[in-house]
């Protein structure tokens, strides 16, 4: 016996993510998530960098998306198979050479930039 | 209890319908092959054996070879009994009956789970028994960050106490723990998953109990 017995859990939630595109670190997406205000449910979008995935391919998948507004950097982490994403949208793919771009937080303005990922 | 033998799958995490997400454990559980059951005339109390687990012939010692065939079942690995099975159950818990999880156990039940924890080996008082340890390691402090201080008073008593928490072998022990919800049972895979953790290692023996 081993943790492939897992899977048996994974299987439900394996729709939640194969409607949403694919992504990758280094990609600007905009998330439309969910949010409940007493009996009120709005969406607020989230528009920013995916600095890092972690956990993929597993029910703790999550995904960071920073965002750098006015002076202040926000990086916001997302569980990929909470029901209270509505959508992701990809704007831009980039092109990175790493899988977590931590340098970006030592960055700011042009030095933060990432080239764009052309389409073969 | 009512309750089951089973293994340790791992450990995963779902969503409620609040978007939160949950910590969870999942089990293979059963089946479980009733072995003995035991009554108040011939045992002087009540219980239901159950066994769990195939193992081969020649690796059964010989005196359980006979229990299990006196149960006309194979040769199981692990044997547990359990003490006051409640009475709803009894037209299960027939000697050689296999008792299934969906027979025991439903979603939203709160459950125990007994396991033996990880070993953590000789470990010392700030993680044997949450000792807070030397706050600053100034003040002419230098290498006893991690101690324990005192054990005792001097020449009254002059004697250490016994089970004065000290260093020691930590972890391995019988752990159980109480009052976890089970969330869903997969009756066809013998499989439930349960909020929380669970003591032990992946693929160690839990016991569940209702």
């Amino acid at each position: 016996m081993s943790t492939e017995l897992l899977n048996v859990v994974a299987e439900e939630y394996k729709d939640i993510k194969a409607k949403y595109p694919s992504f990758s670190p280094g990609d600007t997406v905009n998330v439309h998530y969910k949010i409940k205000e007493g009996n009120k449910e709005r969406v607020q979008q989230f528009q920013g960098t995916v600095m890092q995935i972690r956990n993929q391919n597993s029910n703790g998948e999550t995904f960071t998306v920073r965002k750098v507004s006015g002076d202040i950097a926000v990086e916001r982490i997302f569980p990929i198979l909470t029901p209270n994403i509505e959508k992701i949208e990809v704007l831009r793919k980039g092109k990175v050479r790493r899988a977590k771009l931590y340098y970006l937080r030592g960055r700011k303005g042009k030095a933060a930039r990432i080239k764009e990922k052309l389409r073969k | 209890m009512p309750g089951l033998i089973g293994r340790k799958v791992g450990m995963t995490n779902v969503f409620d319908e609040n978007g939160k997400s949950i910590a969870c454990t999942l089990v293979e559980a059963g089946p479980c092959v009733v072995t003995q059951v035991k009554n108040e005339e011939t045992d002087g109390y009540k219980a239901v054996q159950l066994a769990y687990g195939e193992r081969k012939e020649k690796n059964t010692p010989k005196a359980l070879q006979g229990h299990f065939a006196k149960a006309k079942t194979t040769p199981k690995l692990k044997v547990v009994e359990f003490r006051d099975f409640r009475s709803e159950f009894d037209d299960k818990v027939k000697l050689g009956n296999e008792i299934k999880i969906e027979d025991i156990f439903n979603e939203q039940d709160y459950v125990d789970a007994i396991g033996t924890s990880k070993g953590k080996g000789f470990q010392g008082v700030v993680k044997r028994h949450g000792f807070g340890g030397v706050g600053q390691a100034t003040h002419g402090q230098h290498n006893r960050m991690r101690a324990p201080g005192s054990i005792g008073a001097a020449s009254f008593p002059s004697r250490v106490f016994k089970g004065m928490k000290m260093a020691g072998r930590t972890g391995g022990d019988r752990v159980k723990t109480l009052n976890l919800r089970v969330l869903k049972v997969y009756p066809e895979k013998n499989l439930v998953l349960i909020s929380g953790a669970i003591p032990g290692a992946k693929n160690s023996f839990v016991i569940l109990e209702k």
